[in-house]
């Protein structure tokens, strides 16, 4: 049976109308007449740069790269497709999920970027703010709505925030760029307080949510962890606290050195309590009315959202069991790329980007169309983008997991490794970005291929490996149990492994480095060795990152230097 | 340097004060430091306060009655507090007098100053004002509330613009 949508509005993200479409068009003619006017001299590079990065162009080592924002990780089975021929018409056939669920394109001409823009906008779809120093895509957890463990769906409030950012006449020219994460769920998916605001929801109790807020974290050159401001944020508060929250930043923050111009330094440079303070006293004195998220705007933009039309459960998780029961190998990609449904019958799975000895996130545009078919098939026609870089389908019945394992075996997408050590994430480094000190990729692939075997994973266990090339650290390495920092060492690229970093919500941590930086080859051969004395050290039903907190980082270091 | 108004380029009758010199006589626009003296000062000519980026807006408070004019500076494009300062000038200060932005300010960056409050700007001498107007008049709907109260465009927060 197929599940093609066949309601009028898109499972899981807002629907478009004319006044957005005529939105976008709007959008598209500007930067037209923003890249003509750059062409012809009447803007400077140095004018046009703001300009362009707010609608996701960069200027790369070796071309332009185009960032598309795909807001809170959804994206529908059409748009998935504009995405491919974008890949193969205007690319190398290829495009490279992010880890702020978007997708970029890494050869872009800077002429072809209106008409990119264009096919986007035909599909309902942007680079609006997906750089420049603005509020940047609202990223939120990959299994919003499915999750078993959801209180609430975060969708609906991260479209709110998208539209109310979307080119705030305040907030485009900010000290530096803000990112905010919402979740709905206890178990933080989204590194909330790794976030300029990370936003909690949870039902209050009046029967609309509240949220917790937190302000100030971040990785970057600074890593710090965000500090909560507000325990119950009400609903309608949420436009009006964030815009004090933005107020105060735009007013204070620090434009004297790029380095030192998150909200992170201005929040730690006046401390929580006079940070918390500025911004309450903005909040009292501020026309809350006229920032009113009521009731009914809630209900206007959830009545866009499309919510999927569930079949009953049937035998659906019997028929399961006896195939897991059959196939091996298949009940292992189901123990590792699926997450519990609450729907009965369902389940939500990662299709992990992550394939052996290959380019984390990277996607080919054939690649795109067969997820977006299966989307169709089987999903509702929703895809979603992880901060982890990969895709997941949201609503997938038990007893067609069976045939999706083998489709997506047969085209490079079956790898069974989510949350394992061959799961990394790392950024696109040297062999792209102009900041880069090192190359993330070769030494992901190489990791990739030394841990390939599944049965060595398994028995590792679970393990967050992020590799960045450079300390601006878009690998997010800070974060990962086992994080890997590119540097310039006299020259030559060179690596620093940190250890111990963490970004679940109880247990939120930052890696430390364990010392000095080493070549790839060495870091590859360390990494095999730290991972050995965890196998040889951790007790029954340790995790890497537990086994590391409890010996601290000495004996790793002590694997990761012992020379052969 | 010439004045962009409502899609019309016109003279600048204001002064700004001199450094070291005392204050001419007509309408003229001083700094923070010499706001009192400005008050102070006898004579038929309306005053005004040039802000810098970095001037806390609440300063004006007692003073804003008296004021005509308020220009707030851009040191460089990129420097968005001006946007800040002037909604707070409306939104805060209740201030019903002319906002103008000055310094280094882009076509592109129009319509976000008259939504946060702005009515004028401060352009080079021979701007194309065409290229200005085109900027305001490049989107018919916004997606937040400004302090211009909009009327609302459907539903949630859109806002009608022209």
């Amino acid at each position: 049976m197929s599940h093609a949508p066949h309601s009028p509005l898109p499972v899981g993200h807002y629907a478009y109308d004319e006044v957005d479409r005529t939105f976008l068009k709007q959008r598209v003619a500007q930067f037209r007449d923003q890249v003509e006017r750059r062409i012809s001299g009447a803007l400077t590079e140095e004018e046009f740069k703001p300009l362009r990065l707010m609608n996701g162009l960069y200027l790369q080592l070796h071309a332009y790269m185009l960032r598309v924002a795909i807001p809170y990780g959804i994206l529908n089975s059409g748009q998935m497709r504009t995405l491919a021929q974008i890949a193969q018409r205007y690319d190398r056939d290829y495009g490279h999920f992010t880890t702020r669920q978007n997708i970029q394109f890494n050869w872009i001409r800077l002429e072809d970027t209106p008409d990119i823009l264009a096919l986007l906008a035909d599909a309902d779809m942007h680079a609006i703010q997906t750089s420049g120093n603005c509020i940047r895509n609202v990223t939120a957890d990959q299994f919003a709505g499915a999750a078993a463990d959801e209180v609430l769906d975060p969708r609906v409030h991260a479209e709110i925030l998208r539209q109310w950012s979307t080119l705030h006449p305040e907030f485009t020219f900010l000290p530096r760029k803000f990112k905010i994460a919402i979740s709905g769920s206890p178990q933080d998916r989204v590194a909330a307080r790794f976030h300029d605001i990370g936003l909690m929801a949870r039902n209050g109790e009046n029967g609309r949510p509240v949220f917790e807020v937190y302000v100030g974290g971040g990785l970057g050159r600074t890593p710090i962890v965000g500090v909560k401001l507000r325990d119950d944020l009400p609903e309608e508060d949420l436009i009006a606290y964030l815009e004090a929250i933005l107020r105060v930043y735009n007013e204070f923050g620090r434009r004297d050195n790029i380095y030192k111009a998150r909200i992170k330094i201005l929040v730690q440079a006046l401390g929580v309590d006079e940070f918390r303070d500025r911004v309450n006293s903005e909040f009292v004195a501020m026309d809350r009315a006229r920032y009113r998220l009521d009731e009914g705007i809630v209900a206007a933009i959830r009545a866009r959202f499309g919510v999927p039309d569930f079949d009953p459960a049937g035998q659906a998780a019997e028929k399961l069991a006896q195939q897991r029961k059959a196939d091996r190998a298949f009940d292992f990609w189901v123990r590792t790329n699926t997450h519990a449904h609450k729907q009965p019958g369902y389940v939500s799975v990662t299709i992990s980007c992550k394939p052996a000895g290959g380019i984390p996130g990277d996607v080919t545009s054939s690649q795109m169309n067969l997820l977006a078919d299966l989307a169709d098939q089987l999903s509702f026609g929703e895809l979603r983008i992880t901060h982890l870089q990969n895709v997941v389908l949201g609503h997938v019945r038990q007893d067609k997991l069976y045939g999706l394992w083998q489709t997506l075996e047969q085209n490079g997408l079956g790898t069974a490794n989510v949350g394992f050590i061959t799961d990394i994430v790392a950024c696109p480094g040297l062999d792209y970005c102009a900041l880069a000190n090192a190359r993330s990729i070769p030494i992901a692939q190489k990791l990739s291929e030394r841990f390939a075997s599944p049965d060595l994973q398994r028995e590792i266990g679970p393990l967050r490996l992020n590799i960045s090339g450079c300390i601006n650290a878009c690998g997010h390495h800070h974060a990962g149990h086992i994080g890997i920092l590119g540097v310039d060492k006299r020259g030559e690229e060179a690596f620093q492994i940190t250890l111990g970093g963490a970004a679940d919500q109880d247990t939120v941590s930052i890696g430390q480095i364990i010392g000095a930086a080493m070549s790839e080859d060495e870091t590859v051969d360390a990494i095999a060795r730290i991972i050995d004395t965890y196998l040889a050290r951790r007790t029954a039903g340790e995790q890497f990152i537990e086994t590391c907190r409890r010996l601290g980082t000495a004996p790793f270091k002590d694997a990761a230097y012992a020379t052969a | 340097m010439p004045l962009l108004e409502n899609g019309q380029i016109k003279d600048d009758n204001w002064q700004i004060a001199i450094e070291g010199e005392s204050l001419p006589s007509g309408d003229v626009l001083v700094p923070l430091a010499r706001l009192a003296e400005g008050l102070g000062r006898n004579g038929d000519g309306r005053l005004g306060v040039l802000l810098n980026a970095g001037d806390q807006v609440e300063d004006l408070r007692v003073a804003l009655p008296r004021l005509s004019c308020v220009q707030v500076t851009f040191p460089i494009f990129r420097d968005g507090r001006g946007f800040t300062q002037a909604r707070a000038l409306r939104e805060h200060l209740h201030f019903k007098g002319e906002i103008r932005a000055g310094g280094h300010i882009l076509p592109d960056q129009y319509e976000f100053l008259l939504r946060c409050g702005v009515n004028s700007v401060v352009v080079p001498e021979g701007v194309d004002a065409s290229v200005w107007q085109k900027a305001h008049e490049a989107f018919t709907v916004a997606y937040q509330p400004a302090v211009l109260n909009e009327q609302p465009e459907g539903f949630a927060f859109r806002r009608k613009l022209l």
